[in-house]
């Protein structure tokens, strides 16, 4: 049974739907953008998540980037901004044609971004394949400032090894002596585990079992009676985002808060303490941020985020901000010429960050030597205890660079 | 038959002069662009094979484009080129054998459960590669440098040179068409379309239907492989979304949308898709809701796709 | 050793936890099937509609027991609405047609529950009355919820037996299986039976989307993966067998948990190996009656 049954109206009805589809698409050639003017503007594309799992992380960045600039005037180097965002919806399979659309097609002059790991390789790719300045303001995969490091490849983040390093280090001082690692079966997941289990190791310990599901699943039940049953002394856990609020009151309900701690790198329990509630309090974990840092620099700037945004400020406005500071910085020093590659980069190698987490510089694989800090969970924040390990630095394994 | 075969011969040559001059036009990102359009005609035309002229509905028909991706991706080496004529040949051999394999256990099913078998093996690839650390998991894989055509040391282009790789392209598509319109001219086709039709009667009639099936199942999944080394070749990216349903899902829709049975149909979908998806989605970040609502009303309203309406306008006038 | 066996008791518990919801979802779908002959890939998205809609509700209602109550009601009429609007025109229709309308379908829902409900991820809160943990070993508990949600799944199980082998309603559903035309010429007006059939699978759906709210969380994307678990479900139980879609659902969840447990690398392909060998056994399933 058919709903139109004139064969002459429905040959009409699809000859006007491909006229438009062919009208739509022949719309897509006619160019959209062209240049007017004389001093172009520098064309930064943030590619961001700014939807999903972690639209929240990708609008504190995209906004602490922006409140850096407009701190100091809104130029960089003198020339004004066009900002170009894409949503990169936090998925890898399209990473490469996105990052693609701002390089080959918008033809940004910095590819700023991005939060998942798995889009952040695709970014690097294309910005290897196409000499593009890249500036990673989160996703920490290793590989960016190891083996695919770059003279055009910048990170103001973390690299997944150095707060797993730094939590391994304090649980093996602290005695423990069985481990269990949980994550996220994909890139950071794994990276960030096994850098746990390097550290740990180190200090005499040992890792009995390593639980891994699919990215971005969040029924643990199976997983949570399993390490009920391995009984270790200390259970590592990254999860991030609405995973991290499930995990960590999944692991409370299940009884298990009660007589194995739960610890983890700080984005366990960054920005998501309000979800997590009770069961969260107490929970140990190391980043290279915390609540009630005293530095003026951190005072101000949260100061600042708050009134522009109305939002606390968090690790990844931070990161955004000082992905500002990086640009400013560089641009300033080639007085806003972006084709100045080399002193452009030089310049930014040398950028000596006062940044709302303290100081730091940059590695020569272009990653963060910085401090990484013990914190402790206490109502809605995560309270600075001590300095965990003072200037860290990723070991930029395979490097070529210096 | 013949009334349509002008048409299609018209419609092909004019495709094709078009598409060879559009080089001399468009600029990289178009060219990228079109290349992906081509690669998935390639794709849609040899899910056509099955779906329009055997009556097998594959819903996992991703699974043998995953397959070629991974090929490439396994036949180079970390930092360096494999050999395109060493490459492409392997990859469609480890298509066709999945194709086999897979077939051999599939094709006894029919009907509805035909469909959602070929949907649970590909899924079951799906699942293999990402938790598979050696096939790079769920992040993907990289494919640094693009295969090499060098010939006893004489290398008449370069694949990273977008017009190029677009070429090849363009050939690899002439190519398939070819042999799929001789396929549909052969006994071979004919048989798969008698079999289609209704399958005891041709079994009756002395057919080893079985081995029909198995054979186009096999046709189908290599090209489908060279497909997918191609889209990897292309963007030197490759991840378990190569095998997914959703891929599956939406070459089948330019199978059907395109109008099955006819591949130039196919070809018309994979353009019209691509290109609505394309321009839609820069206008509107939910462009999947119009694009969902033209998939319904085409249904409701087109039995035979839009090749369909050509076919049936000349077998009118013809 | 006793605590091992003991784990081991709580896994199973754990896979006939995710059996029975799965039950939910797989039992409407099956009936869909098999009463009327359609392949419905938006299956999937019946349960993300019900997990919405209490989400939604809930936060409105601040209560997710009144949320569900009001939810139940909209999701058959939903389902009336989308069988008179769209379904009963693909009755006659290929296969082919009915997977390409409803694949359509689940972009249309996908793309509303965004501009609707937006793409973060949301969690839903557990009813204060059950939002305890019952110590089962010394240092496991398990959440008191979870076996709330396993005793409703078997209450509508049990339900739905007695609906299809008891009443007259059922009845006709079994006699429409196997013969519609001799249903029709027996005076029973066959559209609304199967109107009723419909609403009833999407219901179910929608209320399994429901009740798992609060342990699965809210997030686009999850009607994809609980949609092809629930096929390969129906295709192991056999088209259109409720009993088989019981124990294809028992099966499936026991070996998602054990997989996920003692092979973690191969976890998510258990269920499609165990698919593989059903059906190299019985091609047409466990129970299946009808060579499709």
């Amino acid at each position: 049974m058919t709903i139109v049954n004139n064969k002459e109206s429905r040959r009409r009805v699809l000859k006007s739907m491909a006229a438009t589809a062919g009208a739509v698409a022949a719309a897509s050639f006619v160019p959209v953008r062209f240049a007017i003017g004389q001093q172009a503007k520098v064309k930064l594309g943030l590619m961001l998540p700014y939807t999903g799992t972690y639209a929240a992380l990708g609008k504190n960045i995209d906004d602490a980037l922006r409140l850096a600039i407009s701190e100091k005037g809104g130029k960089l180097g003198g020339r004004d901004i066009e900002y170009v965002t894409l949503d990169d919806e936090s998925e890898p399979a399209k990473g490469s044609e996105n990052a693609n659309k701002l390089v080959s097609r918008d033809k940004v002059d910095f590819l700023i971004g991005t939060v998942h790991s798995g889009v952040v390789m695709a970014m690097v790719k294309v910005a290897r394949d196409t000499d593009t300045m890249l500036i990673i303001p989160n996703g920490g995969v290793s590989a960016a400032t190891r083996e695919l490091c770059a003279p055009n490849i910048f990170r103001t983040s973390f690299s997944n090894w150095q707060p797993a390093y730094a939590m391994g280090k304090v649980a093996a001082d602290q005695g423990k002596k069985r481990a269990v690692v949980i994550s996220w079966d994909y890139a950071a997941g794994k990276e960030s585990t096994d850098a746990f289990t390097e550290s740990f190791t180190k200090g005499g310990g040992k890792t009995e079992k390593e639980l891994f599901l699919p990215f971005p699943g969040v029924e643990f039940q199976p997983l949570l009676t399993e390490i009920a049953s391995v009984k270790p002394d200390v259970v590592y856990a990254f999860f991030a985002g609405g995973g991290a609020v499930k995990f960590v009151k999944d692991y409370a309900a299940a009884g298990l808060k009660a007589s194995i701690p739960l610890v983890g790198p700080g984005f366990l329990t960054d920005g998501t303490l309000e979800g997590q509630g009770d069961a969260a309090q107490g929970m140990e974990t190391t980043l290279h941020y915390a609540d009630g840092l005293t530095f003026p620099k951190n005072l101000a700037f949260r100061a600042a985020f708050k009134k522009a945004t109305s939002r606390d400020a968090d690790v990844y406005a931070v990161q955004g901000y000082d992905t500002g500071t990086l640009l400013l910085s560089g641009l300033g020093a080639v007085k806003g010429d972006v084709k100045a590659r080399q002193a452009l980069v030089g310049a930014m190698e040398k950028t000596a960050f006062d940044s709302p987490r303290g100081k730091f510089t940059l590695s020569k694989a272009h990653n963060p030597v910085q401090d990484f800090y013990l914190r402790k969970v206490q109502g809605l924040e995560n309270r600075y205890v001590s300095i965990a390990i003072k200037a860290l630095a990723d070991p930029a394994t395979g490097c070529k660079m210096g | 038959m013949n009334a349509n075969s002008n048409l299609e011969r018209m419609l092909m040559i004019g495709g094709l002069i078009l598409l060879a001059i559009f080089p001399l036009l468009a600029g990289k990102f178009y060219l990228q662009l079109f290349a992906k359009i081509m690669i998935m005609a390639i794709f849609a035309m040899s899910l056509d094979l099955l779906v329009g002229f055997t009556g097998l509905v594959s819903f996992g028909h991703a699974a043998f484009y995953g397959v070629g991706a991974y090929a490439l991706w396994l036949a180079s080496p970390k930092y360096a080129a494999t050999s395109l004529y060493l490459s492409l040949p392997l990859a469609m051999a480890a298509s066709a054998v999945a194709a086999l394999v897979i077939g051999l256990l599939v094709l006894r099913s029919s009907g509805v459960y035909f469909i959602m078998v070929t949907l649970a093996f590909a899924q079951m690839f799906f699942y293999y590669v990402t938790g598979a650390k050696w096939l790079g998991g769920s992040d993907g894989v990289y494919i640094y440098v693009k295969p090499d055509a060098a010939l006893f040391g004489w290398t008449p282009f370069s694949l990273e040179n977008a017009a190029s790789f677009y070429y090849l392209v363009l050939l690899a598509l002439a190519a398939t068409y070819l042999v799929l319109r001789l396929l549909a001219g052969s006994l071979f086709g004919h048989a798969l379309r008698g079999i289609r039709g209704n399958e005891p009667r041709m079994r009756a009639l002395g057919f080893a239907t079985f081995g029909y099936k198995l054979a186009a199942f096999v046709v189908a999944g290599s090209l489908a492989g060279l497909a997918g080394y191609l889209d990897a070749a292309q963007y030197g990216f490759v991840t378990p979304d190569f095998f997914g349903w959703r891929l599956s899902g939406v070459v089948l829709m330019m199978v059907i949308l395109g109008g099955m049975g006819t591949l130039y149909g196919p070809v018309l979908g994979a353009f019209a898709l691509v290109l609505l998806q394309d321009s839609l989605s820069d206008a509107t970040r939910h462009w999947l809701l119009p694009m969902g609502i033209f998939i319904i009303l085409a249904v409701l309203l087109l039995p035979q796709g839009i090749g369909g309406l050509l076919r049936r306008r000349e077998a009118e006038d013809g | 050793m006793a605590d091992s066996f003991t784990f081991f008791l709580i896994q199973i518990l754990n896979g006939v936890q995710e059996g029975l919801l799965l039950f939910l979802v797989a039992s409407g779908l099956t009936l869909v099937f098999g009463i009327m002959g359609i392949i419905n890939l938006a299956h999937g998205s019946f349960y993300m509609l019900g997990a919405y809609l209490a989400f939604a509700l809930a936060a409105a209602t601040g209560n997710l027991l009144v949320a569900i109550m009001l939810a139940i009601p909209l999701a058959l009429a939903i389902g009336l609405a989308l069988e008179f609007l769209l379904f009963r025109h693909l009755y006659r229709r290929d296969h082919l047609y009915q997977v390409l309308l409803t694949y359509g379908l689940i972009l249309v829902f996908e793309e509303s529950r965004s501009l609707v409900f937006g793409d973060d991820v949301h969690g839903v809160a557990i009813p204060r009355f059950l939002d305890f943990s019952i110590p089962l070993t010394a240092n496991l508990s398990y959440p008191a919820y979870r076996l709330a949600m396993s005793a409703v799944c078997l209450l509508v199980a049990g339900a739905m037996w007695l609906l299809i082998a008891k009443t007259r309603l059922g009845m006709a559903i079994r006699a429409g299986a196997t013969n519609r035309e001799m249903v029709q010429s027996l005076g029973i007006d066959i559209a609304w039976v199967y109107r009723a059939v419909f609403a009833l699978g999407v219901a179910l759906a929608a209320f399994a989307g429901m009740i798992a709210a609060p342990v699965a969380s809210v997030f686009p994307g999850m009607g994809n993966q609980i949609l092809i678990i629930s096929f390969v479900v129906v295709v192991i139980g056999g088209i259109g067998s409720i009993k088989g879609a019981f124990l294809g659902s028992l099966l499936i969840g026991l070996a998602d948990t054990f997989g996920q447990v003692l092979v973690p690398q191969l976890a998510g392909m258990t269920v499609y190996v165990l698919m593989a060998a059903v059906l190299v056994w019985r091609p047409a399933g466990l129970f299946g009656s009808r060579a499709a």
